[in-house]
């Protein structure tokens, strides 16, 4: 089976939703893979925990629900301890290292990466990038969806204005998760 | 009014209440009367960002009395037109609904449902109001009610409910889900010149002649809009042809068993079902909506594990494939039914099967969807029972 499983979680106002709605748009349009997306949708949507399911296949999906991630991304110390306790060895945590510590849980997971997203966007200017930054480092340390669909995928989802800056601050993150760690 | 721009050609990732919208407004859709609700909200918002850029009109209306009602004025002023609620909306609508049923009235009401009763779960899932959609307003009447399982066929079903609509004249049910709704995959829709509509049938007659209630061919009455020159009446009392009040047990008897005719002879026009694996089956899990998704997932893990279990999908969940039903119910052993409620489609299904298989629900009171490892063993202990064996009576052929 193809199908493969992923958590974007973090707090309201990240862009968490937003980065899990783009990995399922660069999947199903410019991957022309299968993807589905579910969020919750309660008050937690406005600030709080908050998380973004995208389940991916070259088959048709059936069960959208996200029940053993292949990926995890966490975005705030909450959110890791949540899930990151709940997931598989094998699965690929990626997390931001002035956010969360991973050492909170009990046994952490031999796929973490780590990087300072946050902290790059405020380089860059606009803190809000940080989930785009993410979102670079995701398509590279983990090719479940493509360089190109990711970036086609991004400049279709935000204001043309800020196209460049969103491009930009996903090669960041995608030239950072090239690096040895 | 523009009509190409009510269609958007083209690939986009997006929720199942975007896709409903833009489905009605490929449909034809121009005029939206509704009030906010969650899970439905959506469906209003892209309304009324749309409906101005191609020349329809939205409206927020006071509440969902006045929304269903403002719909049925607009669809007599030629307009196809259309709502959209959630289940204490859909209960307020339920009155005006029969005014629909009533008047033979082609529109639409979208229902995305949500845990109830009352106020319920206003953000999480349920399916509970299948029957209130069946049954939910007073007196005696068929509906037609589509299930989508996913945003695409939010869209496709949205079109084919004003189709519907416009062919049957009357109210049409989209009961879609709080799953559905929120969901976001890729909806692809297609040019304008290849989807197809079907606008009501208009009046043949002179004038003079016109009767807004005369049965054609298929039981089904031409219509003007208001404004044309008809002198027409059209009340909720029960009428004649020409739409003025009867009130004999005669007209009734004439005019309710049309109403109910119409769909009922015409079942094999509006019934549209999904099926797998059905020729060898042993059980078959019947579902629609979000659950008939994790239900595929457990179909699939059971076919895996070699049993011999089959999938109907219920497209159309009103009205009720009772023949399909009854003719499967002659050769497998029992039906699972999973569902977000206590077992309401389930009754049907154990209705139609006339006590030639067995009928097992699968309950959910709301709130999440079904597991399909649940479902699953819900299929396997089933069948383990191996009810026709057991009883020779009941496998009598």
């Amino acid at each position: 089976m193809s199908r493969t499983e992923i958590r974007v979680s973090g707090f309201g106002g990240q862009g968490i939703i937003l980065s899990g709605y783009i990995i399922g748009k660069a999947a199903a349009i410019y991957d022309k893979k299968n993807a589905t997306m579910t969020q919750a949708y309660g008050p937690e949507s406005r600030g709080g925990a908050c998380a973004a399911q995208v389940v991916i296949s070259e088959q048709e999906i059936d069960d959208p629900e996200v029940s053993s991630p292949q990926v995890l991304v966490a975005m705030s110390q909450e959110a890791y301890t949540t899930f990151a306790s709940k997931v598989s060895d094998e699965c690929t945590v990626l997390i931001d290292e002035d956010l969360v510590d991973p050492t909170a849980i009990s046994k952490v997971r031999p796929q973490t990466f780590s990087i300072p997203a946050v902290r790059l966007a405020e380089e860059m200017g606009k803190k809000v990038v940080a989930n785009i930054i993410m979102l670079g480092f995701f398509a590279g340390k983990t090719g479940v969806v493509s360089r190109e669909a990711m970036e086609q995928a991004i400049v279709s989802s935000v204001p043309p204005r800020f196209a460049e800056l969103n491009r930009k601050a996903f090669e960041r993150g995608y030239d950072i998760s090239q690096q040895a760690q | 009014m523009s009509k190409e721009r009510g269609v958007l050609t083209g690939e986009h990732f997006v929720n199942g209440d975007w896709a409903c919208a833009e489905g009605a407004l490929a449909a034809g859709c121009r005029f939206f009367a509704g009030y906010p609700i969650t899970p439905a909200t959506e469906i209003a918002e892209r309304m009324s960002k749309r409906l101005p850029e191609v020349g329809g009109v939205f409206i927020q209306m006071e509440d969902e009395i006045a929304s269903m009602s403002a719909i049925l004025g607009g669809s007599w002023g030629g307009v196809k037109s259309m709502t959209s609620t959630s289940g204490p909306g859909f209960s307020l609508m339920m009155e005006n609904f029969g005014l629909g049923l009533m008047t033979e009235t082609p529109c639409v009401v979208v229902n995305v449902q949500r845990g109830g009763p009352s106020t319920g779960l206003p953000t999480l899932v349920g399916q509970a109001d299948m029957m209130q959609a069946r049954w939910g307003s007073h007196g005696d009447y068929e509906v037609i009610a589509l299930a989508p399982q996913s945003p695409q066929e939010c869209f496709d079903l949205t079109i084919e409910a004003f189709n519907l609509s416009e062919t049957f004249r009357m109210p049409v049910l989209v009961m879609s889900d709080e799953v559905v709704g929120h969901m976001t995959e890729k909806v692809t829709i297609p040019r304008l010149a290849d989807i197809r509509l079907v606008e009501r049938r208009k009046p043949t007659v002179p004038k003079e002649s016109y009767k807004p209630f005369q049965p054609t061919e298929d039981l089904v009455p031409e219509m003007c809009n208001a404004g044309e020159g008809y002198f027409i009446h059209v009340t909720g009392l029960t009428h004649n042809e020409k739409g003025y009040p009867v009130i004999t047990a005669e007209a009734q008897e004439k005019l309710v068993r049309r109403l109910v005719d119409k769909v009922r002879v015409n079942v094999d026009r509006i019934i549209k079902l999904e099926e797998r694996f059905v020729d060898d089956a042993d059980v078959i899990v019947v579902s629609y909506g979000i659950s008939a998704r994790t239900a595929k997932s457990a179909v699939a893990m059971a076919r895996a594990k070699g049993l011999r279990v089959g999938f109907l999908r219920l497209i159309t969940a009103w009205p009720f494939p009772e023949k399909q039903i009854l003719e499967l119910a002659h050769r497998v052993e029992a039906f699972v039914v999973p569902e977000i409620n206590f077992g309401q489609m389930a009754r049907e299904v154990e209705r139609c099967a006339a006590g030639h298989a067995l009928t097992v629900p699968v309950t959910h009171a709301g709130g999440d969807i079904h597991h399909p490892e649940k479902v699953l063993s819900v299929i396997e202990s089933t069948l383990k029972l191996r009810v026709k064996r057991q009883v020779p009576a009941l496998s009598a052929q």
